[in-house]
């Protein structure tokens, strides 16, 4: 494999050389407006955030719960699409060179736009992973050769439903790194069990050396601390879309940043 | 490519009709979904599963269905001889029952003590809900609050059963939107819940599990046919929303060559107007549901809200097993619009004293706009799915204009 470093393995490398673990926002890109979300990224980023996913809108969220539903919504009522959200990637790409970007959503826009196109966009974009919910690693090896090629990871999901065999199957394909689902259910549901996640995360990483993250159903600074004492990184997805909803449109960047700045702080003492 | 048909042998192992099908889902569901496939094969290889279903389907559902030569319609139009194969005399008043009869019993044997579904016209809600009440099962339905305002009557059936029904607000608020909410539950209770898909669409191994259910609306044909006219007829048409009825009745055909398959999709205001739910027709490929196959769908793979007069066929999708048999060209597909659906309610009402579901008329419909251009001694036979009770209040609504319909 002849691959360069990706700016994910760069990022983890560096983050374990400070014995730190990444912290991952998730924001719909588009929402609560277009306007918002290359701003939006930044802020995150001086806040604490080490790689930001961002969402591809998509009409049927079929594994997203109320919240993360709705930001999609009211994206989709601006029209973003997936070029769009690859114009944004492009836009914070400008003044930042550092923070991976991971795009994360359905197979659908990628299908439309082509795999090929989507690859060489998402590229040149400035792209550093694709993350697609309803794409199996038994239904995408087209995606992972295509992404292999244009130096994108893709990343796959593991869950508490995933047996052995899978978790087998998933470690083998998975780039970057694998994104465990931490309860039975859509994103943004109850609270977790952390004790739980914990053996599973033993059993993942019996089966690979790739950073693993937690995601689904953290919601406050002392969750991410107790998580990132043995995961590798924390995604908080629905918790930040959240706080938006509760804030005007000249608020809301700046409620992220405290929120996702305190949660750096209890995850880093 | 005869030889292709008779050995005609979809999905293979993975769930594939050529390149659509599959398993595209969250990994949540992989363990559920390969759970339920392993059981299905069991099931199937199982002698005691057929008997039980087989009984149940005689004396529970009314097996089988009679065909209906609809002598006066015929001799009206002046050409083919159209029959009917009486889907709607079945209990609950559809062919939705024959899966979720199989469906239970899969449940069942699977431990599963509470079934979800998802409806659109609300018959597969009341079909599920009757065979959990008959089964002793927790029943929730999931039921876009478009599709609750447009079909009130159903929605009481299903809370006379039992069932809960929980309306969805997400989305376009339609059938679409149930099935993605019926996901999140499934996703969510994974461990002590059953998903009775209602149409051959979602991931494997729905798209065979309801085919095969259905399949035994096929094979009655198969032999009630030639004991009826002595051969098989020229061709067989359903109507084709999701697909199950339509892949019910065609799937025994498949091998038969000499028997057109035609497929008849919901024209809306007219597939040139935007306003349809014509997926084969006006569609094209991507991923949806856990399935690849023909979509409504925007430059961005956004899925657009459909339109048609009946709920039953207001999806954006279509079964992946339609998307191959067009393909490959073994099955033909066209648009009927509102209108035309209309008219053949209101013509079959009144020539054969038969009231069909809205979604039915579309396939009535194509068969009257074909048959007399045929010789009287062509055979159509028409899959009547479904019977039109549930229709009452959108057929009073659109048929103001109509001449001699009493309002």
């Amino acid at each position: 494999m002849s691959r360069p470093v990706s700016r994910i393995a760069n990022t983890f490398a560096r983050l374990a050389s400070e014995k730190r673990k990444a912290l991952i926002p998730f924001v719909t890109a588009g929402d609560p407006s277009p306007m918002i979300t290359v701003p939006l990224m930044h802020a995150m980023v001086d806040a604490g955030a080490d790689i930001i996913e961002l969402g591809v809108p998509f009409s049927d969220p079929m594994a997203d719960g109320p919240v993360i539903q709705r930001s999609s919504e009211r994206a989709l009522k601006f029209g973003v699409g997936l070029n769009d959200v690859l114009a944004y990637v492009g836009e914070f790409r400008k003044t930042n060179q550092m923070t991976p970007v991971v795009l994360m959503g359905y197979a659908n826009p990628i299908e439309r736009m082509g795999m090929k196109v989507f690859a060489e966009r998402a590229s040149t974009a400035g792209v550093d992973g694709v993350l697609v919910v309803d794409y199996p690693p038994e239904e995408s090896l087209g995606l992972l050769e295509t992404m292999d090629a244009a130096g994108i990871d893709v990343i796959y999901l593991l869950s508490p439903t995933s047996s052995p065999e899978r978790i087998k199957l998933v470690s083998a394909a998975a780039r970057g790194y694998i994104y465990y689902v931490s309860l039975k259910g859509v994103s943004g549901a109850a609270n977790i069990d952390t004790s739980d996640v914990e053996l599973m995360i033993a059993k993942i990483k019996a089966q690979t050396k790739l950073p693993v993250g937690v995601g689904f159903g953290i919601r406050d600074g002392d969750t991410a601390r107790r998580i990132s004492r043995f995961a590798d990184a924390v995604v908080i997805g629905s918790r930040i879309i959240q706080e938006m909803e509760t804030a005007t449109p000249d608020t809301a960047v700046e409620k992220v940043r405290e929120l996702l700045a305190d949660i750096r702080k209890k995850m880093d003492s | 490519m005869q030889m292709q048909a008779e050995n005609y042998n979809f999905p293979d192992a993975k769930g594939h009709f050529g390149p659509y099908g599959g398993v595209f889902v969250a990994e949540t569901l992989q363990a559920a979904l390969l759970a339920l496939t392993i059981e299905y094969e069991k099931a199937k290889a199982d002698p005691a599963f057929a008997a039980e279903i087989q009984y149940e389907l005689k004396h529970y559902v009314g097996r089988p269905s009679p065909i209906y030569h609809a002598k006066r319609l015929s001799e009206e139009l002046g050409g083919a001889q159209i029959y009917l194969k009486r889907e709607d005399l079945n209990h609950t008043g559809a062919h939705k029952v024959n899966n979720t009869v199989g469906q239970a019993m899969l449940a069942r044997r699977m431990g599963k003590r509470r079934v979800i579904a998802e409806t659109g016209a609300g018959q597969h809600g009341v079909a599920t809900a009757t065979v959990a009440a008959r089964y002793g099962m927790e029943c929730v339905v999931y039921m876009g609050s478009e599709d609750i305002r447009r079909q009130a009557q159903n929605v009481y059936r299903m809370k006379l059963l039992g069932a809960t029904v929980v309306p969805v607000e997400s989305g376009s608020r339609t059938l679409k939107d149930a099935l993605n909410e019926a996901m999140r539950d499934w996703v969510t209770n994974v461990e002590t819940t059953f998903y009775i898909i209602g149409t051959v669409a979602g991931p494997h191994p729905y798209p065979m599990m309801v085919r095969d259910f259905n399949s035994v609306v096929g094979k009655e044909c198969l032999t009630q046919m030639p004991e009826m006219i002595g051969r098989q007829p020229d061709a067989v048409l359903a109507c084709v929303g999701g697909g199950s009825n339509a892949m019910g009745i065609f799937y025994d055909y498949i091998p038969d060559r000499n028997v057109r398959l035609i497929g008849v999709e919901a024209g809306g205001d007219g597939v040139a107007t935007g306003r349809h739910a014509a997926s084969l027709t006006a569609g094209s490929p991507g991923i949806l549901h856990g399935n690849r196959t023909y979509l409504i769908q925007d430059a961005n793979g956004q899925i657009i809200d459909t339109h048609s007069v009946s709920a039953g066929l207001d999806y954006p999708g279509v079964g992946p097993e339609h998307a191959w048999l067009k393909d490959t060209k073994r099955a033909e597909y066209v648009a009927i619009n509102d209108d035309e659906a209309l008219a053949a309610f209101h013509r079959l009402c009144r020539t054969e004293g038969i009231i069909p579901a809205l979604e039915s008329s579309h396939a009535v419909a194509e068969a009257m706009k074909i048959a007399p251009g045929m010789a009287r001694d062509k055979v159509l036979l028409v899959n009547l799915s479904g019977r039109g009770d549930k229709d009452m209040a959108t057929v009073a609504e659109r048929s103001q204009t109509v001449s001699g319909v009493p309002q």
